[in-house]
């Protein structure tokens, strides 16, 4: 006790700056020292403000509209193919769902377009109440297993489980976020006013982003036979194919399947959408999607109804904002009016109550 | 430390006796049969803490005793036990980086402190041993060695002087090291023992050790040739302490008595209570709630997660499946480890690095006021010093500021009036040192003007040269010792010596000095001690010699001293000055009448005044005194009482021969200063032991009382006037105040009251408590309260009755003498001035300031300036805190509860320590809302800060609505725009991770663009640091983003920032929110704003015509008008 008392510095008892060294000693007049350093001291004002006021108001409600415009001008259309309700095509493949049958189960939704969409077109899938964020399953995944890691091909990480190893075969790609691939089969046809059904072609390059494609997703080995490449490992517990049959194009295959990669970028909110396929503007002289009837073909594999998801897909044409949100549009226009509303108040007050205050900067 | 307790049980408990005996030399004596040599602890001085072995343990248990870093502790374990969501890197690395870079600093101090230990330890020192002297280890000494030290050496431990080179058998001795007194002590041996120390033998019984510097009681047994044992008693003369420093002698050989961790310096090492501020006490009120919030949001959450996951298909849906291992974990333990969870996910929201950051600012802070060169003194050559730097803030919430009269509001630089013989008042004064010019008037007297009788005149001036313990200073032979203590004054390096006076004094007091003076100015020289003679040189230039018998001490209760001294013609005399309440009733009353008058005339003229008195003491009455003292001083227990006894008895009936009058100067600004800290709405309590008379007028020369105050009188004169009892007078007096105060506004107050008058107040037993609390209420109302005639006790009972009351008000006490300490260390700020009094309430207090002036700064430059950034501080933590975590609280919303982080680790863990931390600490450095001279000359800006304005509840109310609006704002704002994720031109969707580095982004630079807003002083530092750290944001996010890192499992953040700005929307909706968050901010200052450009502009007008008026004049004039007639009795 005696010895811990007898210091005259204490725990968390800051030192004593300035003592026994700095003594008889005159302190440096140095403008840090003397807290004399050169300043800008700033003074907001009404005066200063207001003209801030009318310039974010003069500039943000021309933005907003823009933006509004530009959302407004995007053409989105969505269709719901859960198959809830006993009239929708899709009812009875949603019922007799089961994970083992060999037969797939198709629908077909007919739907029709009001107006022809000009440009390019861009088709998601939309699942709703699907916890992609969950902590569970965001964590579910092992990235250098994904980045083409042969160690961890063969190991994957702990974070995998319970999808990490089927009967001791490691899972490629392992964890929950892979397993439950979005593996629905979307297929578009345009009716034509004479009957014919056309199927309209799909791009399924480019949907995912282009580093998670070339850098963070990499086939293992550098063995062109992906077959090899996985060998001593398992697909996925509800996959119906392995990885590496995931598509024929080599470039397009196993780990950098872009679907796969899509699906592997989780989605930030419970309702979400996801990049399905691209479909390209042909010429300038037709639209994409001309006004009319069409067709959607769903191989109806994934199953939403035991936690009460829906299943949609959206056309959509993209402008340089992205898809169709008015939110950032009337949002600019409502805080640029408000902006200018204050800006009118405030120079209300200034001149009734402030015009002493014209000062705006007291120099140093 | 441990060897110690060990001491404690085995060596000394079987011993508990109330003193110990030392057989000096280890040598046995005749008187004891069987010599047991006692065991001691030995003279190693442990200062240090650790040892190599225990420095891990140690210092790591008493890291975590404190309450942050506990807690900090708990969340790291509970992230590494129970699966979190964040991983242990994120708390665990900050914590780890605190307590290292604690523990590297404690164990750097402690090894310096080992390194001094060990040049103590080490030192070489002679020790006699069977009539050889050997060199040892200075803790190789025990108790009984008799040790030699030599001049300018350190006392190796506490030594009983037995012989010294000197030839009067004294010493020097300067205790600079112990309190800071610098001038020379003599010390005494003891006698009989100088010849044959190697055959001395001899017993020392002594008290058992204790920290008192001034104490000492022993007795000393010397045995001779089988005669009776001869007894000498032994003092606080006879003893020097460890750590002080021998000085003018060449040798001395002393027997050591107490040694290492028992002597009298490592007793007195008590580590200083550790005051805590006003701020940090908010801290934890903050805390608290912030905890409550942590802990509601956490059980919401848990809630939620198991309502959520009681609806069918949500909490197992067949795409995320539970591991086997959490399907059969128990549903409740579930619960609490979900509960933990979302604390540690939420737990950022205290974040380790405030503490840090506040340690940081506190710490850097402090220098400031050590730099300033506003502080610095050239007389003393000496800045401020901070002893401790955890009390900045406080200084800016100061409500009543304590202060002593002598040596702080006024110079303590004593000057001889004026005295008075007889009845006869003489005046000598030197024009040059007027400052009023209220006395030149008379014209300077420099002869003694025969006024009373010869003989009473020289009786006097002989009672002045004979009644003191001046020492004459010997400017020969001692070369080190030139120009170090003159005058009594103890400048460090003086250059004091004045020119005029070829003799210095060396005197504990200054009042001393200027009596000796004095009287050498009206003729009578005292030339100084020759063994045991004093020898004064009298108008005739003939030498006296006076044999002096016994010096009966000076003490703060009795107020008087004596001496009793023999003249040649053999006449036994006794001299004694005093007080005059302690003096007139020990003499004859008619010489009282006639001398009163003076005296109160010259108190009233703000002069220390005392009254000599003497007494011819027949051979009998000499021999009972004699006895009388010399027992008393062998007395071992109680001697101080028995002292006293014997002084009192023999220091009556004496006769008065007269008064003097000496002039204590105001300090420097001392009016402005007081005045500039009322009108910071400070309320100044003058407490001294000086008379009321002086004491008052010392408040109106200060301006404390102005001329309009009404003085609202309580002291033993008012009570008594009645004619009743005290007591029931008191209660009278006291209502009637108290009504008076409470009733009329607008008047000025000012309220005296006197030591016995309070002890009165204290302790009349039933009605205390309700007398204290009228009296509180009545000084609450009073501008100025002066407390006179206090002990030094109850300047600290005073402190702290008001510190405990209603409101706890910031106390501050400022003073320079050893009786401020008490009162120093009681108050909530102690201030020491360093003043001439000794170095002793420098060391106690928290702020050392050369001159009273500096206080001012202090308070309304410094301390106004660190409350407000420490304030901003405090809120703006919480604040940043709060809008930090309230979306990953919201996101759990939409995450099915389930600990989802929203921001990836590194981004929860840089963001307080790397993004947003610089600009906060360079703005608590650097921020001067207003600037410094400003805030000096317009003492009621002060005002706007009182009370702990800025960190009261509607403030942090303030900051806490801010902080949930932004987080709001923040979350849903991207929520909304990821109502269609697909947010690039390319179609592309974007992913959690996206959507929390949008909200991180925008916070980070809402926050910083906030505090942006709320600076008020760019330096380049500021820009730096600000722009900076949005820079190093993006940079940091590029480059963690950038690269596929290895040895991670997880690439949650590859090129999401990039992706991010290559959107868009994402940019238009990071300007929105940064905006949007700051709009109501702006709206509020803007709103605000015209106060301060208003004070900065109007005020310091008014000010400098106020000054101009004001300063000039030293208003001694305040002595004019009488003071009875503001008085109410």
């Amino acid at each position: 006790m005696m010895a811990s008392s007898y210091n005259a510095k204490e725990d968390g008892h800051v030192t004593v700056p300035g003592g026994g060294t700095i003594q008889n000693k005159k302190p440096d007049n140095t403008a840090f020292k003397q807290q004399r350093l050169p300043a800008w001291q700033p003074i907001l004002t009404a005066g200063t403000v207001l003209p801030a006021f009318f310039v974010i108001g003069l500039i943000f409600i021309p933005i907003g509209i823009g933006l509004y415009v530009t959302s407004n001008n995007i053409k989105e259309f969505e269709i719901d193919y859960t198959g809830t309700d006993m009239s929708s095509p899709c009812f009875n493949c949603s019922q007799s769902f089961s994970w083992n049958s060999t037969r797939p189960c198709t629908c077909a939704l007919p739907f029709s377009l009001e107006q022809p969409f000009e440009s390019n077109v861009f088709m998601y899938y939309g699942l709703s109440n699907f916890y992609q964020n969950h902590r569970r399953y965001v964590k579910s995944r092992d990235d250098s297993q994904l980045n083409g890691d042969t160690t961890s091909l063969m190991n994957p990480s702990k974070e995998c489980e319970p999808y990490a190893r089927n009967e001791k075969m490691p899972i490629a790609p392992c964890g929950a976020i892979a397993n439950s691939m979005f593996n629905d089969t979307l297929d578009l046809y345009y009716i034509d006013p004479n009957g014919t059904r056309i199927q309209i072609p799909l791009m399924k390059k480019g949907i995912a982003w282009w580093t998670d494609k070339h850098v963070k997703f990499r086939n293992p080995g550098g063995n062109p036979n992906l077959t090899s490449a996985f060998q001593g490992t398992t697909k996925p517990i509800n996959w119906r194919k392995p990885v590496y049959e995931l598509d024929t194009d080599a470039e397009n295959n196993g780990f950098i399947n872009e679907d796969f990669i899509v699906w592997m970028r989780t989605a930030a909110l419970p309702t979400f959408r996801k990049l399905y396929r691209i479909i390209q503007k042909k010429n300038n002289m037709t639209p994409t999607l001309p006004r009319g009837n069409y067709t959607l073909e769903v191989t109806y594999n994934y199953p939403v109804r035991s936690f009460e998801g829906r299943k949609r897909v959206i056309l959509s044409t993209i402008s340089w904002m992205g898809g169709k949100n008015p939110f950032l549009g009337i949002a600019y226009i409502t805080v640029g009016s408000v902006c200018f509303f204050l800006g009118v108040v405030l120079l209300i007050i200034h001149h009734k109550y402030g015009s002493r205050n014209n000062t705006a900067d007291i120099p140093n | 430390m441990l060897r110690r307790r060990l001491n404690r049980l085995f060596g000394r408990d079987e011993r508990r006796v109330d003193s110990r005996t030392i057989y000096v030399g280890h040598r046995p004596c005749p008187a004891t049969d069987a010599f047991i040599p006692p065991k001691f602890c030995d003279n190693r001085i442990v200062s240090s803490k650790y040892t190599v072995w225990n420095f891990l343990p140690k210092n790591l248990f008493e890291q975590f005793r404190r309450i942050a870093n506990f807690y900090f502790l708990i969340i790291f374990l509970v992230q590494v036990i129970v699966d979190t969501p964040t991983s242990p890197v994120t708390s665990g690395l900050p914590l780890f980086f605190v307590i290292t870079v604690t523990a590297i600093k404690q164990g750097y101090e402690d090894w310096l402190r080992h390194k001094a230990d060990n040049e103590v330890n080490k030192y070489l020192v002679t020790v006699l041993e069977d009539g050889r002297r050997a060199r040892k280890e200075s803790e190789k000494i025990k108790v009984g060695d008799v040790v030699e030290v030599v001049e300018d050496e350190t006392f190796p431990c506490d030594l009983i002087l037995l012989q010294s080179s000197r030839e009067d058998e004294t010493c020097f001795v300067t205790t600079a090291s112990l309190d800071g007194e610098s001038n020379h002590k003599t010390h005494y041996t003891v006698p009989d023992t100088e010849k044959g120390l190697e055959s001395l033998s001899a017993t020392v019984e002594c008290e058992q050790p204790q920290p008192d510097l001034y104490k000492f009681v022993g007795r000393m047994h010397i045995y001779k040739n089988d005669q009776e044992p001869a007894v000498r008693s032994l003092g606080p003369e006879n003893l020097l302490l460890k750590g002080a420093t021998l000085k003018n002698t060449q040798k001395i050989y002393g027997v050591a008595v107490y040694s290492g961790m028992e002597t009298k310096m490592a007793l007195n090492y008590q580590g200083k209570s550790q005051k805590r501020s006003v701020v940090e006490k908010s801290i934890n009120a903050f805390l608290l709630v912030y905890l409550c919030i942590l802990v509601s949001k956490a059980l919401v959450c848990t809630t939620l997660k198991y309502v959520w996951q009681s609806q069918p298909g949500q909490e197992e849906p067949w795409y995320n499946q539970k591991t086997q291992k959490e399907k059969d974990a128990n549903l409740y333990l579930n619960m609490f480890t979900d509960f933990l969870s979302f604390m540690v996910l939420f737990n950022f929201i205290i974040p380790v690095s405030m503490y840090v950051t506040v340690e940081m600012q506190k710490f850097l802070g402090s220098f400031f006021i050590s730099w300033d060169k506003d502080f610095f003194d050239p007389e003393i050559q000496e800045g401020a010093l901070v002893n401790t730097s955890d009390l900045n803030e406080e200084l800016g919430q100061v409500e009543y500021v304590f202060t002593d009269k002598t040596g702080t509001l006024t110079q303590n630089s004593m000057e001889f009036i004026e005295c008075c013989i007889d009845g006869f008042q003489y005046k000598n004064r030197d024009s040059s040192t007027e400052l009023d010019g209220f006395c030149v008037t008379d014209g300077p007297v420099s002869m003694l003007q025969q006024k009373a009788g010869r003989e009473e005149e020289e009786l006097f001036l002989r009672a002045l040269c004979l009644c003191h313990t001046v020492q004459v200073k010997e400017s020969t032979g001692q070369e080190d010792g030139v120009g170090d203590q003159v005058d009594g004054v103890l400048g460090l390096d003086g250059e004091m010596v004045h020119p005029a006076e070829l003799r210095g004094f060396i005197a504990s007091s200054p009042d001393e000095v200027a009596l000796v003076k004095g009287a050498m100015k009206y003729g009578f020289t005292f030339l100084g001690m020759e063994s045991k003679n004093m020898r004064v040189m009298n108008r005739d230039k003939d030498v006296e010699t006076y044999e002096l018998l016994h010096v009966l001490n000076f003490d703060p209760v009795r107020r008087r001293m004596s001496v009793i001294v023999r003249s040649k013609c053999g006449d036994i005399m006794l001299f004694c000055k005093g007080a005059d309440s302690s003096i007139f009733p020990r003499v004859r009353q008619e010489e009282v009448d006639r001398i009163r008058m003076h005296v109160e005339r010259n108190a009233t003229e703000g002069y220390r005044t005392l009254c000599v008195a003497y007494k011819l003491l027949s051979s009998e009455e000499y021999a009972q005194a004699d006895a009388g003292l010399r027992e008393a001083r062998l007395a071992l227990d109680d001697r101080e009482a028995k002292l006293m006894a014997v002084y009192n008895q023999v220091e009556t009936g004496m006769s008065l021969i007269g008064a003097t009058a000496v002039e204590d100067r105001l300090q420097e600004e001392a009016a402005e200063t007081m005045e500039a800290l009322q009108r910071a709405g400070m309320k100044v309590w003058v407490l001294t032991g000086d008379k009321m008379e002086t004491a008052k007028s010392t408040c109106y020369a200060c301006r404390l009382f102005q001329r309009g105050t009404e003085l609202l009188e309580l002291t033993v004169r008012t009570l008594e006037d009645g004619g009743r009892r005290r007591e029931e007078r008191l209660h009278e007096v006291l209502l009637d105040y108290h009504k008076r105060s409470w009733t009329s506004a607008k008047q000025d107050y000012g309220f005296i009251i006197d030591g016995a008058t309070l002890s009165l107040l204290f302790n009349s037993s039933p009605d205390s408590s309700h007398y204290k609390s009228l009296f509180l209420q009545i000084c609450q109302n009073c501008t100025t309260v002066l407390c006179c005639r206090m002990a030094p006790l109850q300047k600290a009972q005073i402190v702290n009755m008001v510190k405990n009351s209603k409101g706890s008000p910031i106390t501050l006490s400022i003073g320079d003498g050893a009786n401020d300490v008490s009162m120093i260390l009681e108050a909530h700020i102690g201030i020491g001035i360093k003043g001439k009094e000794g170095r002793q309430a420098v060391r106690n207090s928290d702020y050392a300031i050369p001159k009273l002036k500096h206080l001012k700064k202090l308070l309304l430059g410094h301390g106004h300036l660190y409350y407000v950034r420490i304030a901003h501080l405090v809120q703006y933590f919480f604040y940043k805190n709060l809008c930090f975590i309230l979306p990953q609280f919201l996101y759990q919303f939409f995450c099915g509860s389930s600990q989802q982080p929203l921001y990836d680790a590194a981004y929860l863990t840089m963001y307080n320590i790397c993004f947003t931390s610089m600009p906060i600490l360079a703005y608590s450095l650097l921020e001067q809302h207003i600037c410094m001279e400003v805030l000096m000359s317009n003492a009621t800006l002060y005002r706007d800060v009182a009370k702990n304005a800025m960190l009261r509840w509607s403030p942090f109310l303030y900051w806490t609505l801010l902080g949930v609006y932004q987080g709001l704002l923040f979350f849903f704002g991207v929520r909304f725009l990821f109502s269609n994720p697909a947010l690039q031109d390319n179609g592309q969707v974007f992913g959690n991770w996206s959507y929390g580095t949008i909200v991180f982004t925008v916070l980070v630079f809402t926050v910083t663009l906030k505090l942006a807003m709320d600076t008020r002083h760019w330096t380049w530092i500021n820009h730096f640091v600000i722009w900076g750290s949005l820079a190093f944001y993006m940079f940091f996010s590029f480059f963690w983003g950038g690269i596929i890192w290895p040895f991670l499992r997880q690439q949650r953040l590859y090129f999401v920032f990039a992706n991010m700005l290559r959107s868009v929307s994402a940019w238009l909706v990071i300007i929105l929110l940064v905006l949007l968050s700051l709009l109501p901010e702006i709206l509020l200052l803007v709103l605000r704003k015209p106060r301060w450009p208003h004070s900065r502009q109007k005020k310091p007008l008014v000010q400098s015509g106020e000054g101009e008026t004001q300063s000039s004049a030293r208003p001694l004039l305040m002595r004019t008008f009488s003071d009875e007639s503001n008085t109410i009795l």
